[in-house]
């Protein structure tokens, strides 16, 4: 193992985020507070309770979910995305490390950014509505575990794009409706029934679901299959990122 | 001398049907410095990039200090330093950072007194802290050396490395190469300039449309290939070239405005200074004199029309 050099990526990418912190990390923090201005205390203040949690404080763990899965995608595919555009992945590439290595730098980084900045976001949600955290082992781990996952997404996105829009398109095309149709700021049980077996196909569900269970102990769906179908979306990604190196799609022609 | 890259059979066949390269056989001689010359298109980068791991190999093998390059890239690639032809590099990190990030990539530990002395025989010491955004072309492709070297390879690939550098960089340049190979850095550069590869190179391979036509010692390469010309821009206008001028093989050009004497600089006596005092006799007198040397497009096509 090339230690040093999953070190040198990590370090690198990190940097990079405390270059750019202004957009990395204070962007996301003032949206949020947006979204709880809005959503928790101006229009929160007339939605009844949902299954005896306050709005406001019932969309925090989506909240928090949906930074995390966008910016984990959008920090580990613009990682790889740029070092392919500028020209300077011929570096990583010409050097004696593994995918493994390659991968453990890059989404390393991406995960470590994202999962500081959920702590972050929930912090800022601390100081707008009273929060609880029954199980904080769980919402570490689910954290840790879809800061991971969607960075894998996220890298891999990175690869397969050769230009800015396809970059942005997974995102904004499907992530982004995904989350918001994901139960962020609703249970999916207040869905009819025909739309609920519908957004059951969405992933995101089983993660928010989750997340939220280890807030406040309710949830749409068993915990127990939360963490399958993320579990499942994380092997997937990492069976498709060795294709991808053992092939050298988009990486090396 | 062992050879320390070994190259053979290598084929590069891409998706789109284009074989850049067919059929190589090469050996670079461990300490050697290695001219690979060639136009635009013919196959040096690939090969590099194959060499480095940036591309996949098609078909064939290649060893680079007796280690496969795929089976065992690890032990292959560490032994390599790559400078590649396009200026790469991450605009807003620090000349050091960048620098040192190379080191770590190739997993070497920390060295910064390594990394001072790459940086000073470079003439980059006291920029290394500025962000290389900030730098000239020519700064950033020594930046791009201090890279290379930052991990101290055995080899050295330099891709092109003085396209579109100014006159004194690039004497610059050849001087840091020369000073790898005295500390034993084999160093393989590319380049589409004779005069380069004649300034620099222990032996010259000359590669089109991905094939090896030759690889020769410099020193019988120039002898075969190095020729120039003579341009006399005459002061009036020739018609007809007095008879004793015919053992020149003089060529009249620009309508009888010009002279071109063609002569062989390796060969012992290249007949120039007879060749004006037989000038001064017939009464033809000249303005301006200027000496090319045979491009290596003319050589290209000696080669080809030659069949060597």
């Amino acid at each position: 193992m090339n230690f040093s050099a999953i070190r040198a990526i990590y370090m690198f990418e990190m940097a990079r985020t405390w270059r750019t912190l202004l957009q990395s990390i204070v962007s996301p923090v003032i949206s949020t507070s947006l979204y709880f201005i809005v959503f928790g205390a101006a229009i929160g203040s007339r939605i009844s309770e949902i299954q005896g949690v306050s709005y406001g404080t019932f969309i925090v763990p989506g909240l928090v979910m949906l930074s995390v899965l966008t910016q984990s995608i959008s920090n580990a595919s613009f990682g790889i995305y740029f070092p392919k555009f500028v020209g300077t992945i011929y570096e990583v590439l010409s050097a004696p490390v593994s995918y493994v290595e390659i991968v453990l730098g890059y989404v390393g980084a991406a995960a470590t950014k994202s999962i500081i900045l959920g702590l972050i976001i929930l912090a800022t949600a601390g100081l707008f509505v009273p929060l609880r955290i029954h199980h904080p082992f769980w919402m570490l781990a689910f954290l840790i575990l879809t800061a991971v996952t969607f960075s894998l997404f996220g890298f891999i996105i990175g690869i397969w794009a050769d230009n800015f829009e396809k970059l942005q398109a997974i995102p904004l095309l499907v992530v982004t409706p995904l989350t918001f149709l994901g139960g962020s700021f609703y249970s999916v049980n207040m869905l009819p029934s025909g739309w609920r077996t519908l957004t059951l196909f969405n992933p995101v569900v089983y993660l928010i679901s989750g997340f939220r269970w280890s807030f406040y102990e309710i949830a749409d769906v068993s915990l127990g299959v939360s963490v399958g179908i993320t579990l499942g979306f994380l092997v997937a990604c990492i069976v498709t990122i060795w294709w991808i190196f053992k092939t050298g799609y988009r990486l090396k022609n | 001398m062992s050879s320390i890259i070994s190259v053979s059979n290598l084929t590069k066949t891409y998706a789109s049907g284009f074989k850049a390269l067919n059929g190589i056989n090469l050996d670079i001689q461990r300490g050697e410095i290695f001219a690979l010359l060639g136009p635009n298109g013919a196959g040096k980068t690939t090969l590099i990039s194959i060499i480095c791991g940036i591309a996949n190999l098609s078909e064939g093998k290649v060893l680079v200090g007796g280690h496969d390059i795929n089976a065992d890239y690890r032990a292959a690639r560490s032994l390599i330093g790559l400078v590649p032809q396009e200026l790469h590099t991450d605009a807003f990190e620090s000349v050091w950072a960048t620098v040192s990030f190379s080191r770590g990539l190739f997993g070497k530990s920390k060295n910064p007194a390594h990394i001072e002395k790459v940086l000073k025989d470079l003439s980059l010491w006291d920029k290394k802290d500025n962000k290389i955004i900030t730098l000239s072309g020519g700064m950033k492709r020594r930046v791009m050396i201090a890279k290379a070297l930052s991990h101290e390879p055995q080899i050295l690939f330099l891709d092109e490395p003085t396209a579109g550098v100014d006159v004194e960089l690039r004497k610059g340049m050849w001087e840091v190469v020369r000073q790898l190979r005295d500390t034993g850095v084999t160093v393989i550069l590319t380049t589409h300039y004779i005069d380069e590869a004649e300034e620099m190179a222990d032996r010259i391979g000359v590669i089109n449309k991905g094939e090896i036509i030759l690889v020769e010692q410099k020193a019988k390469l120039m002898q075969k290939l190095g020729r120039k010309q003579l341009k006399l821009h005459l002061q009036d206008r020739l018609t007809a070239l007095p008879a004793t001028l015919a053992p020149y093989q003089l060529e009249l050009a620009d309508s009888g405005k010009e002279l071109i004497f063609t002569y062989d600089t390796q060969s012992e006596r290249t007949g120039i200074t007879t060749l004006l005092s037989d000038l001064r006799d017939a009464g033809i007198r000249f303005r301006d004199l200027s000496t090319t040397q045979s491009s290596l497009e003319d050589i290209f096509v000696n080669l080809v029309r030659t069949g060597a």
